[in-house]
């Protein structure tokens, strides 16, 4: 492999890796601040329990989440430089503004969460989780507004003398529709799976009949999370499609494998061989939805990947004649599908919770029980498709129409030096995966704290002394 | 005021913020296989920079995105040629954060020595490579147009040609050994400050051993790096009143003054630091091939609409940052002592340790 592939599975080996952390962040820090607000307000120690419970293992999944992240913010240049140089006027911009108005803010105030139980007031205390959770959401729409730009570039102009990319509107690129729904999409992805994470633990704690009353307000409010997010995942899905047919309809054609353009497109659920070429047997088709997915009828046109291919070489003549403009279509296929299917079971699987803990049931099945642990694991690939399917569907473009994923790699970097961190990036990641399930698993099982204290802050000033100690 | 020299003057503040804050992080985790006798004393040291560390760190995060937003051909050039060198730096912070967090997670003694030298590796690693680094941008490094491309875009683009270990030469390593001994001299100050009783006394040997070496490096890499400088006529005196403002921080140690000690020690990190980038502008990389091919503020820079945006949001945004960064410290202003430390808490006790504390 030369040094672009090499390249390119390191972005995406360390990208879908930090991304594993990153959904149950962003979702995961609302859901503790709701608990904790639910704490104050209502003064149940059930809710403090939660709290620290799953407190705890969203820091355990934080800390992954930051040192995975210092490594996305240095690899566009220490691989990506050519992609750097030429967009580096329009996307440092989002990525330096991600850094001072969202890591700041996460960082610090989760900091002040952390270490400040008995040195803050408990609503002031309670703000900073608030105010965390702020930053983390901010921070996710940085990185999509600049991710945006990459599906579909806007507010540029392409300097004719140095042939970069130079911003000339950085409201497009912050506001533009792309940018906008990816946000919507991603974040209440993010909730389901979430939700997920939070209903699978608790429900998997009462199955096992430990602190049954605590954990099922967590069980009930991670289904209902994981219900609603569902909705708004799907809705903001249907304006994702909708604008992809007009901003990246190769993207589209390759979600489907649709080689032809048609009108009436099928939807295909299940295909045996491979997608959309020659030996292709689709199982299960849905005349019409692809058409409607894209389009909002059953009739609309739909544009097929050979014709895309054709209409891409007249216009970006200037790669030749031989270039394919046609992304990995069983990668986009099987990603598109595995997003929508593992998100839906998810979803499946909360109304069958809710039903199974209605009233005081405390379901005892097996299938239950392995259900709940097997369900923190579907949205989080689900998710993890998706952007699999986001970007592999955008190649072999980086910058869609602007800049090939050929060219924007770093020119003078060899093969062994990206072998080097590609083997240790991922020997690293492997050993911090084992040790954070190792933890997850263990602080699941130690359950809830019992022996909370209910105001910190007033018992550490009564003695004028610190108590709490999170290192 | 040119808004490239602007953009210079602020990269120039977020590195010193940066190693103003991290540097004394870094410092603690040097400092704690030397001075965290027990492991009472490991966790006051881990403590102490406990609630700050993650933002502090953010300060990196931000000097790189600014770079890459105002000077994306500097971005480019640096991070792509410097490869090696930042590998190594990550796998520091990577081991760094999660040891800090994960450390106290396991009620084992090996749990946690391994996780004690997952931070000094973290902190020794980019401690020492940061100076390296500096050292090499602004002493000069093998920078050169590509001859021949695939893609005639690329032709004249300015890149970096050496590799690790063109970027390991003495004055560059000598830097390196200065921002290893002051960050750790700096960490030892901070734990002066931060704690009392027998961790506070402790740290004061090593404040000063470690400060002493620390001025022989400074003052001989500083005084090397006139050769490099671009107007030794200011570099020059701003590096004596550096050496001066770190023998002020070493006697408010002598003097028990911790406070000040901590401020003329920040002080001399400033200093340092605005010696470097002063001598180095208007270059922000010297190409040690030609001085034609040095990255300039002008040719690395974005254009002028991206520069403005840029420096209405970092004028709205940077102070706010500086308010409630601050009101951190304030709120964490307490010294802790090995006394006030409770035993590691039984799993399912889970974090509340100040239960136990308060019983």
């Amino acid at each position: 492999m030369g040094a672009l592939q090499l390249s390119q599975w390191q972005f995406g080996i360390t990208t879908v890796y930090h991304f594993l952390f990153v959904p149950i962040t962003l979702g995961t820090v609302w859901l503790v601040a709701g608990f904790q607000t639910a704490w104050v307000r209502t003064g149940k120690v059930e809710y403090l329990q939660l709290t620290k419970f799953f407190g705890k293992l969203f820091l355990i999944n934080f800390a992954m989440g930051v040192v995975t992240g210092i490594v996305q913010e240095f690899q566009f240049g220490m691989n990506w430089s050519e992609y750097s140089r030429f967009v580096g006027d329009v996307f440092g911009a989002p990525l330096a503004m991600e850094g001072l108005l969202a890591f700041f803010l996460e960082s610090t105030f989760l900091g002040l969460w952390i270490f400040g139980w008995d040195r803050l007031p408990k609503k002031l205390h309670l703000a900073t989780i608030w105010a965390a959770a702020a930053g983390t959401a901010l921070s996710a729409y940085f990185i999509l507004a600049a991710n945006s730009f990459m599906q579909h570039p806007v507010g540029y102009e392409i300097d004719p003398e140095t042939g970069r990319a130079v911003l000339n509107n950085i409201g497009e690129v912050l506001f533009q529709n792309t940018a906008l729904i990816a946000f919507f999409h991603t974040l209440s992805a993010s909730f389901l799976v979430s939700g997920a994470f939070v209903a699978g633990i608790a429900a998997w704690q009462i199955t096992k009949n430990r602190q049954v009353n605590v954990f099922r307000k967590a069980a009930k409010a991670g289904a209902w999370t994981v219900l609603v997010a569902a909705v708004l995942v799907s809705i903001s899905g249907d304006m994702d499609m909708k604008i992809m047919v007009q901003q990246q309809p190769m993207k589209v054609a390759a979600a489907e494998a649709l080689y032809t353009t048609q009108t009436e497109a099928p939807f295909s659920i299940l295909t045996i061989g491979t997608p959309g070429g020659e030996s292709a047997t689709d199982i299960i088709t849905i005349p019409g939805l692809l058409s409607w997915l894209a389009t909002g009828s059953t009739s609309g046109e739909v544009q097929g990947i050979d014709n895309l291919q054709q209409e891409y070489l007249q216009t970006y003549s200037q790669y030749g004649p031989d270039q394919n403009y046609i992304p990995n279509i069983p990668v986009t296929y099987w990603s598109f599908r595995l997003m929508i299917g593992l998100g839906m079971l998810a979803a499946l699987w909360a109304i069958w919770a809710l039903w199974a803990l209605r009233g005081d049931r405390v379901p005892k099945g097996r299938f239950f029980s392995l259900s709940s642990a097997a369900i923190l694991f579907f949205p989080l690939f689900g998710i993890s498709f998706g952007w699999i399917f986001t970007e592999m569907g955008r190649q072999p473009w980086v910058v869609f129409g602007q800049q090939l994923t050929a060219d924007a790699n770093s020119p003078l970097l060899s093969s062994a030096e990206v072998w080097i961190t590609m083997i240790g990036f991922t020997l690293v990641y492997a050993v911090l995966a084992i040790i954070e399930v190792g933890l997850m698993v263990k602080y699941i099982k130690a359950g809830a704290p019992e022996d909370v204290v209910h105001d910190p802050y007033e018992e550490s000033k009564k003695d004028d002394k610190q108590l709490y100690f999170a290192y | 005021m040119e808004l490239t020299t602007v953009w210079f003057i602020l990269i120039a503040v977020l590195w010193i913020g940066y190693f103003i804050l991290d540097g004394f992080d870094l410092g603690v985790g040097v400092l704690l296989p030397f001075l965290g006798k027990d492991d009472l004393r490991r966790r006051v040291m881990i403590n102490t920079i406990g609630p700050v560390w993650d933002g502090n760190e953010v300060w990196l995060l931000t000097a790189g995105g600014a770079t890459f937003a105002a000077f994306p051909l500097w971005y480019a050039t640096m991070f792509s040629g410097f490869y090696l060198a930042l590998f190594l730096v990550l796998f520091g912070l990577i081991l760094r954060g999660v040891a800090f967090e994960y450390r106290g997670k396991r009620d084992s003694a090996t749990w946690r020595k391994r996780w004690d030298a997952a931070i000094f590796i973290g902190s020794v690693l980019p401690a020492l490579l940061f100076g390296v680094a500096f050292g090499n941008v602004v002493s000069g490094t093998p920078i050169e147009p590509l001859a021949t491309s695939g893609q005639p875009d690329l032709a004249g683009q300015l890149n970096y040609t050496g590799n690790l270990f063109t970027l390991l030469n003495p004055f560059s390593l000598l830097m390196g050994l200065m921002t290893l001994t002051v960050f750790t001299a700096h960490g030892a100050i901070y734990l002066r400050l931060k704690t009392s009783g027998e961790m506070r006394d402790a740290a004061k040997g090593a404040a000063l051993k470690m400060g002493l070496v620390a001025a022989v490096i400074a003052v001989a890499s500083l005084l090397w790096y006139q050769a490099y400088s671009e107007r030794v006529a200011v570099t020059l005196p701003l590096a004596l009143v550096t050496a001066v403002a770190w023998l002020l921080a070493l006697f408010m140690v002598v003097k028990g003054r911790d406070g000040w000690a901590f401020i003329f020690s920040s002080g001399t990190i400033l200093l340092a630091v605005t010696t470097l980038f002063v001598g180095l502008f208007p270059n922000v990389m010297v190409s040690s091939t030609d001085a034609a091919y040095n990255l300039t503020v002008t040719n690395a820079s974005s254009q002028s609409y991206t520069l403005t945006v840029m420096t209405i949001v970092a004028v709205i945004f940077t102070p706010i940052v500086l308010i409630y960064q601050g009101w951190t410290f304030w709120v964490f202003r307490k010294r802790i002592s090995t006394s006030m430390i409770p035993p590691q808490p039984e799993v399912g006790r889970a974090d509340d340790r100040f239960a136990g504390a308060a019983s």
